[in-house]
């Protein structure tokens, strides 16, 4: 019904899909997976019409397509639910499944129309608990994602691109979704289904696609291969990259932070220690909650239950300012608006800490910055420049340069090396392995699972909010994607065993 | 990634720049305010070959000084971000405020007036703040409703008529002259001009900066955001309750006291480069853009140009401002000089920033290769 051909699609000069073919067969569950930046979520928004292939074609039911426009793929009978819902909370169902393109009598909306074709296609799919003329902001994510749904449904497409559909929806609502998907393919839709859960994939799914690095791996029947297999395709790649060696036995020092039960509306169960001396890296998939658990050692997203000690006090920051003034400091994520004024001079940004917190018995740390921007090997053109007109690379030293002068002594980092070319990687990742041996207590999150195994001294694994595994240094990347999709194989109709709220 | 790459970057510590370029880097975005400045103080000696005699100068500094005070404390509040419309209502309400405590009291000592005001003021910026800061409402509703409730209230009080006289004591500051020659106003100007410059060279006012660019990156860097916005509508108070001894001094009581002076402010500010949004811009060239208002006024005045005018030379002056300042230099630049950081034909999202910006690093969702969304 829907084949992909030889798609290719360059960012920049970047290829992040080579090649790339797939076929899809009607009433089929076509699932592609792969890791974070596997090229998955360009490959579908090339069918959905939203990024046009340098080359490759899409040929659907004998007709060949050029999409340049997310319209024209909708017309031709695609529909995309994406991760993010694209409804108007205040509006109706009806009125959201019928949006731009209401059924009109004497030029008026037929709202009596819309409301009864809207009620048919509920009750096609067995969907009871909505009402055509429920508002979207009263339903709960699951039956919002069943309009969506719905609305895909009314303009008649054929092929169905969910995206993570799971990802937001608690454990009983994953099996009403994997009936409605059933449902679905029953009446004859092709549907590609992208998840990180291989416990969906290999519960729904007929054939298998893996993606890695922008190429297709292999595509295999369900029935004929194992979760173990697809993880092994997915993350099958050398280790090449240099990194620091990591900590001897004896560099490792005396506990710097612990928390104990940690747990807020998106992470649970938190136990962990870090130690002066050590790189203790946290993996996980997207959405298994890193930045949050982050955050909420930093106080920024703080800890709502549990016990935390910093440097041997109890404290449980509850905000970001607390959790400087106890020596934790959070090299964010999102460094160009979490990290840095960027219409700010350089220097300004590295004093912004010391500035904005006074601690008693530092000295005013002025005279330090330069040294501290020779430290983290900073390239500007001098302290005068705005951080905005830094690489990403030099970016990320300013905001390290930036904690280094409140002196900290637990450092938490989120994706310390996103957007950063490799010669700063190499810097930035020797910069982290010093701070440790000086006796810093070191957290890092990252998705690039060979940085997190060269940097790390241990390796917890997270899943849907938890720490799900503790791993040795030199843990392989397959290891890793096991516990990291583990927390997910149960099959789809097992009992709920999570906790009430802890979604 | 997108990101350009270190390599591309010159050699760290580029040899020193030339004095030149440092003067240039120091004004800042303010050059063209200078050069403004310049410009009209020229035109004005051709105008009238006696403004510069000291007695005339200096008046035009004294008539000068209310709204270079004003433009001090605007300055601190837009460049956080926000906005103070009430600064006019505020020296409306001073100046009426202090006419009623003399008819109360009418030998209270100036000094006691003066700091009652300057209380009061604090406390009106205090109210705006905290409604701004903790409840949310945007400062332009906020401080607009403030001018509102003190213009409202001023003139229920008096009726529409302010009564009483100030008394010579109290308006030696505003009319008043030391050694002789020297106007006192022109004094509370340098003092409260030598202030802004410390404030904004402190550690509070580097934060407010910071703030005033990314509250986010501010807080999570431990910056009490909401106090520091605060403490800026609280100093802009001030200056106003300041302004308003000045001008009760020279201008005597009327409910139409500070009439409009809340827009000259902001338009001086933002003649002086100051970003509308925050984040960019001296205090020193928005208080050079106050005396480039005043001297033009002055100049209109003495062309013989009518002042009913004022309002709409002003009106042009906002926009001409922020429309070159918008107008995005760097596109211009950026089409010469094409740099790896973005994709042709990236334009920048969001209000564009005045002055010289690099292409904007395009933001990692769009060129993010795998489309995938943070964790």
């Amino acid at each position: 019904m829907l084949t992909m051909q030889g798609v290719s699609k360059s960012f920049l000069g970047v290829r992040v899909l080579h090649d790339v073919g797939l076929d899809l067969q009607p009433g089929e569950v076509h699932a592609l997976v792969g890791e974070n930046g596997a090229g998955k979520s360009t490959l579908m928004k090339v069918l959905a019409g939203e990024h046009a292939p340098d080359t490759g074609t899409i040929t659907l039911d004998g007709t060949a397509h050029t999409f340049s426009h997310p319209g024209q793929a909708q017309a031709a009978g695609i529909g995309i639910i994406h991760q993010e819902f694209a409804l108007l909370a205040h509006r109706t169902v009806a009125e959201n499944v019928f949006l731009g393109r209401e059924p009109t009598r004497y030029g008026l909306v037929d709202r009596a129309a819309m409301e009864r074709r809207t009620a048919e296609l509920l009750a096609e799919i067995d969907e009871t608990g909505i009402t055509p003329r429920t508002l979207v902001r009263d339903l709960s994510v699951a039956r919002q994602q069943t309009v969506e749904i719905v609305k895909a449904l009314a303009s008649d497409v054929r092929v169905l691109v969910m995206d993570e559909p799971t990802a937001p929806l608690a454990d009983h609502e994953v099996a009403l979704l994997s009936a409605l998907v059933r449902r679905l393919t029953a009446r004859g839709l092709g549907i590609l289904y992208i998840s990180h859960r291989l416990g969906e994939v290999f519960d729904l799914s007929r054939r298998v696609t893996v993606l890695k690095d922008g190429r297709r791996v292999t595509t295999v029947r369900t029935a004929d291969t194992t979760p173990d297999d697809i993880v092994r395709a997915m993350v099958g790649r050398d280790l090449t990259a240099y990194y620091p060696p990591r900590a001897r036995h004896d560099e490792i020092g005396d506990v710097t932070l612990t928390v104990t039960g940690g747990g807020n509306s998106r992470i649970r169960d938190i136990d962990l220690t870090l130690r002066a001396g050590e790189v203790v890296g946290i993996a996980g998939l997207q959405g298994a909650g890193r930045t949050s658990l982050a955050r909420a050692l930093f106080g920024a997203a703080p800890f709502t239950t549990g016990a935390m000690t910093v440097g041997g006090r109890p404290l449980r920051p509850s905000t970001p300012r607390q959790a400087i003034r106890a020596g934790i400091a959070l090299v964010t994520e999102d460094r160009k608006t979490e990290g840095l004024a960027l219409r700010q001079s350089v220097r300004d940004n590295a004093l912004l800490v010391t500035r904005a917190v006074a601690v008693r018995g530092r000295p005013p740390a002025g005279r330090e910055v330069t040294a501290l921007l020779g430290r983290v090997r900073l390239q500007s053109r001098g302290e005068d420049q705005q951080a905005q007109f830094l690489s990403g690379g030099n970016q990320q030293k300013v905001v390290i340069a930036k904690w280094l002068a409140a002196g900290p002594r637990v450092l938490l980092f989120d994706e310390p090396t996103r957007g950063v070319d490799v010669g700063a990687k190499a810097a930035i990742h020797t910069l982290v392995r010093e701070l440790a041996r000086e006796g810093l207590a070191v957290l890092i999150i990252s998705s690039e699972l060979p940085e997190l195994i060269g940097m790390s001294d241990r390796i917890h694994v997270m899943s849907e909010g938890r720490l799900v595994g503790e791993l040795p240094a030199g843990a392989t990347e397959e290891s890793i994607m096991r516990l990291a999709t583990a927390g997910s194989q149960r099959p789809s109709g097992a009992p709920d065993t999570r906790r009430e709220g802890a979604a | 990634m997108s990101a350009p790459t270190d390599t591309g970057t010159p050699a760290k510590n580029v040899p020193a720049a030339t004095p030149g370029k440092r003067v240039v880097r120091a004004l800042g975005t303010g050059i063209p305010v200078y050069v403004l400045l310049v410009v009209l103080l020229l035109a004005l000696l051709v105008t009238d070959p006696g403004f510069y005699e000291p007695d005339s100068f200096l008046s035009f500094v004294k008539r000068a000084a209310p709204l270079v005070i004003l433009a001090a404390g605007q300055y601190l509040v837009i460049v956080c971000g926000e906005f103070d419309l009430s600064v006019g209502a505020i020296v409306t309400a001073g100046v009426v405020v202090a006419a009623e405590l003399y008819g109360s009291f009418p030998d209270a000592h100036w000094l006691v007036v003066t700091a009652v005001l300057l209380v009061g003021g604090a406390l009106a910026g205090l109210v705006s703040g905290l409604i701004t800061t903790v409840l949310r409402v945007p400062s332009f509703i906020t401080t607009l409703g403030m001018m509102l409730i003190l213009e409202g209230a001023v003139f229920f009080w008096t009726g529409g008529s302010p009564q009483g006289v100030l008394p010579s004591a109290f308006r030696q500051l505003g009319r008043g002259t030391a050694f002789g020659w020297l106007p006192w106003a022109v004094v509370a100007c340098l003092v409260a001009g030598t202030v802004a410059v410390l404030v904004t060279r402190s550690d509070f006012g580097r934060t407010l900066l910071a703030t005033g660019d990314s509250d986010r990156a501010a807080a999570l860097s431990g910056v009490r955001v909401i106090r520091v916005r605060t403490v800026a509508f609280i100093l802009s108070g001030a200056a106003a309750a300041l302004a308003a001894v000045l001008v009760g001094g020279f201008s005597g009581v009327s409910a139409q006291a500070g009439r409009g002076y809340e827009f000259e402010a902001i338009t001086a500010v933002v003649l002086g480069g100051v970003v509308l949004g925050g984040g960019r811009g001296s205090v020193v060239a928005a208080m050079a853009g106050a005396f480039s208002l005043q001297a033009l006024f002055t100049l209109l005045n003495l062309q013989g140009v009518s002042g009913a005018l004022e309002s709409t030379v002003q009106g042009v002056i906002v926009i001409a401002a922020v429309g070159l300042g918008a107008a995005d230099w760097s596109r211009l630049r950026g089409r010469r000089t094409p740099s790896g950081s973005g994709p042709p034909g990236s334009t920048p999202t969001g209000a564009a920033p005045p002055g010289p910006t690099p292409p904007r690093p395009t933001p990692p969702t769009g060129t993010h290769p795998s489309g995938g969304t943070p964790s």
